[in-house]
């Protein structure tokens, strides 16, 4: 108890500097804080995937369509409990800034594979009814203030011309992983539009979405699918849905890697900082430190006194840090939109920032630490002058 | 005796050499923040520049209306030639305009090293499509052939993913593609893509229309023209865009998005070497008030006080700054992939060091020092002299 309260007495003897190294640690450790989440967010799309889907697409790319006429094949292969299927809409709502995933879906069979959308059964009913109907999620309706029976543009890119829908139904997620930042639309609706215009592109296919009664049967079945339609015009690649998720978060590694090494960066750089306080702390107590030692009290007292002092410091600073991140986090999912569909900060990254700050504090007082346990008893009171 | 003007910056330069520890420290802070800074900018000027290059000032790109990119357009063979007899472009060797069909699709190919998958843009050109293209030039191997299932690789394809080498074949689209080249695009966009032949790519992609054509005007100024021309015609609803404009409105979502994080980051990571400066110049002030006293008494005059903590100060930011923008200088000579959002596919670029970064990354540093330091100057300025001088 004594000591603890020698190491407070010590820490804030210097208020002004113990202040300000505090307010870098908090900058540091919620900046690490929020870096970390903005990671965890771009692979949000992998936590939220099932493993009883599996993604088919053209092993070209992506971007290759499908057939439809494949549906009725892939649903005959043993193992396979339901299909459904999906195109990229790629519309853009009022401006390029307003981002967010459109998927013309057949909508009774995908929303049966996608049991955590949880939706009423009156408004599954209306968007079924209405061929212009669209259903959204509750965080994108949230946030551009859309109700039941609004009307939404949508400016098409792949898809020419513009496209009017109505809102039908708006999706809850069944936990916090879910997505509630997706549109769906008919698919039919699409495709008949795509006949009339210009006949060749109807009746395709971006990607199926194949349901499997077995988990563990996801690989043999993949490779019956895949088999199926081997050496056809349309080959096709099957793989789980957090394969396929993971292959899309895989395209930006880049730029992870980047977000991953700056935040370490961000930690070096209140590690100097922190490391320049116990020194130059270290240096103003060398007379006491060299009094302590010539009352008898072992070299490892005056270590520990150290320690303790940058520890508490960044303990304190890390606890403050973790505490702020979580308004910063909030504002910052507020400003980014729908860029980040989930953004929360995870217990792994409050544990991380605070193994983070302590390993500040240690690295921080180990040079002073170790200088001052070799200092010369007579030297260090000579220090006085 | 006149009174002395200012404090000399061998002084200055000097306090900072007595406490080394404290000012690498304290510099060492700064110099990650300004690298972070530098390389950030550099990497958004990167991509920039990359996609510029990739235009040429003369050509122009004929979309559809709204598509964006170049995988989401299409042009149909109808239109195709339609676009070939309007006026304004240029006719090449044995008088056939410079006009290039081309079919541009995305393939899924594994990456060197990790294997994962990534877009790879695949072009489909002609004859006049290599001479619009006068920056890409074969450096191993020859050409495709025009009427064969032959392929040339950019430098960075070959790079950067697995089996693509001389030699080695790609089988995609039913068949398989012999790689009988590979190119260099002068660092541009191009660098990313594999080129073939438009027609067999057609066939083997079954596909009955073209993405886009690009075309070389006879007259640079002739852009206003030949766009009404084209825009006026009810037969096609397709765009045109100077080539330069169009991909520099491909490296807009992703420098810009790189550029906006990277700044946000920087600027939160200077509060940390803010902080950094400013412990260290109060610690400064402090250890040396009876020195300032002295200085005082000497007739130093407070403004010439303040200038010298300052000074100190920024010697030390601009340390940093040196120090981080030496760093971010060496990351020239790395090369870089990521996908960009715009087309989705693969794209290569080097991290591009300009004068202007160089001004602001050292500008950035300094402001972080003037932050840091001018309060502690302040309070040293505002000492009294025998205060101070008793302070001894």
């Amino acid at each position: 108890m004594f000591l603890l309260k020698l190491l407070l007495k010590n820490a804030f003897r210097h208020r002004l500097r113990t202040g300000l190294t505090l307010i870098g640690l908090v900058v540091a450790i919620c900046a690490f804080g929020l870096l970390r989440t903005i990671v965890d967010a771009w692979y949000a799309g992998v936590e939220g995937s099932s493993s009883t889907r599996l993604i088919t697409r053209s092993n070209i790319s992506l971007t290759f369509p499908l057939p439809l006429n494949y549906a009725q094949r892939i649903r005959a292969v043993e193992g396979v409990s339901g299909v459904s299927w999906a195109n990229w809409f790629g519309g853009i709502y009022i401006t390029e800034r307003n981002f967010f995933p459109q998927f013309a879906i057949d909508g009774p069979t995908y929303l049966a594979l996608y049991p955590e959308y949880l939706l009423p059964d009156a408004q599954r009913n209306a968007f079924f009814r209405d061929r212009q109907g669209a259903v959204v999620g509750r965080k994108l309706a949230d946030r551009f203030g859309w109700k039941l029976g609004d009307p939404l543009p949508l400016r098409g890119t792949i898809y020419p011309g513009t496209w009017t829908f109505t809102i039908r139904g708006i999706y809850d997620g069944v936990d916090a992983k879910t997505d509630e930042n997706q549109m769906f639309v008919h698919w039919s609706l699409v495709s008949e539009t795509l006949r009339k215009r210009m006949g060749s592109r109807a009746d395709y296919v971006g990607v199926y979405i194949v349901g499997i009664d077995e988990p563990n049967n996801a690989a043999v079945v993949s490779q019956r699918i895949d088999a199926l339609f081997a050496n056809s015009l349309a080959e096709t690649l099957t793989e789980t849905e957090k394969a396929f998720q993971l292959a899309f978060v895989s395209m930006s590694e880049t730029i992870l890697v980047a977000i991953q090494a700056v935040s370490l960066i961000v930690i070096v750089i209140i590690m100097a900082v922190m490391a320049n306080t116990m020194t130059m702390t270290a240096r103003e107590r060398l007379a006491e430190y060299a009094t302590l030692k010539a009352l008898g009290f072992p070299p490892g007292f005056v270590v520990g006194l150290l320690f303790g002092e940058s520890l508490l410091i960044a303990a304190l600073g890390g606890v403050a840090g973790v505490a702020a991140t979580h308004p910063v986090a909030a504002a910052f999912s507020h400003a980014a939109g729908t860029l980040f569909p989930n953004f929360h900060v995870s217990e792994l990254t409050m544990a991380l920032q605070l193994v983070a700050a302590a390993a500040v504090g240690v690295v921080a007082a180990s040079w002073p630490a170790w200088r001052m346990s070799r200092i010369d008893i007579v030297q260090g009171l000579r220090h006085v002058a | 005796m006149r009174p002395p003007r200012g404090v000399p910056l061998a002084y200055i330069a000097r306090n900072l050499w007595v406490r080394r520890v404290t000012t690498a420290l304290t510099a060492g802070g700064m110099a990650l923040v300004v690298y972070v800074f530098a390389t950030v900018l550099m990497m958004s000027e990167g991509i920039r520049a990359t996609l510029v290059a990739t235009g040429q000032p003369d050509n122009v790109v004929v979309l559809r209306k709204g598509a964006g990119a170049e995988i989401n357009s299409i042009v149909d063979r109808r239109q195709a030639a339609i676009i070939e007899t309007l006026p304004g472009i240029a006719t090449g060797a044995g008088g056939a305009r410079l006009v290039s069909r081309e079919p541009v699709v995305l393939i899924s190919l594994p990456k060197r090293g990790n294997g994962k998958a990534s877009n790879v843009t695949v072009r489909g050109t002609s004859p006049a499509g290599l001479q619009l293209r006068p920056q890409v030039q074969v450096v191993e191997g020859r050409m495709f052939r025009p009427g064969t299932s032959e392929i040339v690789a950019g430098r960075a394809v070959a790079a950067g993913f697995d089996g693509v080498g001389l030699g080695q074949s790609l089988r995609f689209a039913g068949r398989e593609w012999l790689i009988v080249g590979l190119f260099d695009g002068r660092h541009s966009g191009f660098d990313s893509e594999i080129w073939g032949d438009a027609e067999q790519m057609l066939q083997a992609f079954r596909r009955g229309s073209y993405s886009t054509m690009v075309l070389r005007l006879a007259d640079a100024d002739g852009y206003a023209a030949f766009r009404d021309a084209l825009e006026d015609d009810p037969r096609l609803s397709l765009e045109a865009k100077p080539e330069r404009v169009f991909y520099a409105e491909q490296s807009e979502a992703l420098a810009t998005f790189i550029r906006v994080l990277g700044t946000a980051l920087s600027v939160i990571f200077s509060i940390g070497a803010v902080v950094g400066a400013m412990i260290t110049m109060f610690a400064a002030v402090a250890a040396r008030t009876a020195e300032i006293g002295t200085l005082r008494a000497l007739g130093f005059r407070r403004a010439a006080v303040l200038s010298a903590f300052l000074g100190e100060s920024l010697l030390l930011s601009a340390l940093g700054g040196v120090l981080g923008l030496a760093g971010a200088s060496a990351m020239q000579a790395v090369d870089i992939s990521t996908t960009n959002f715009s087309t989705f596919a693969e794209l290569a670029f080097q991290f591009v060091l300009t004068p202007a970064i160089a001004a602001q990354s050292m500008a950035f540093a300094l402001v972080m020092g003037v932050v840091g330091g001018f309060v502690p100057a302040w309070r040293a300025a505002r000492l009294g002299i025998a205060e101070s001088l008793r302070a001894a």
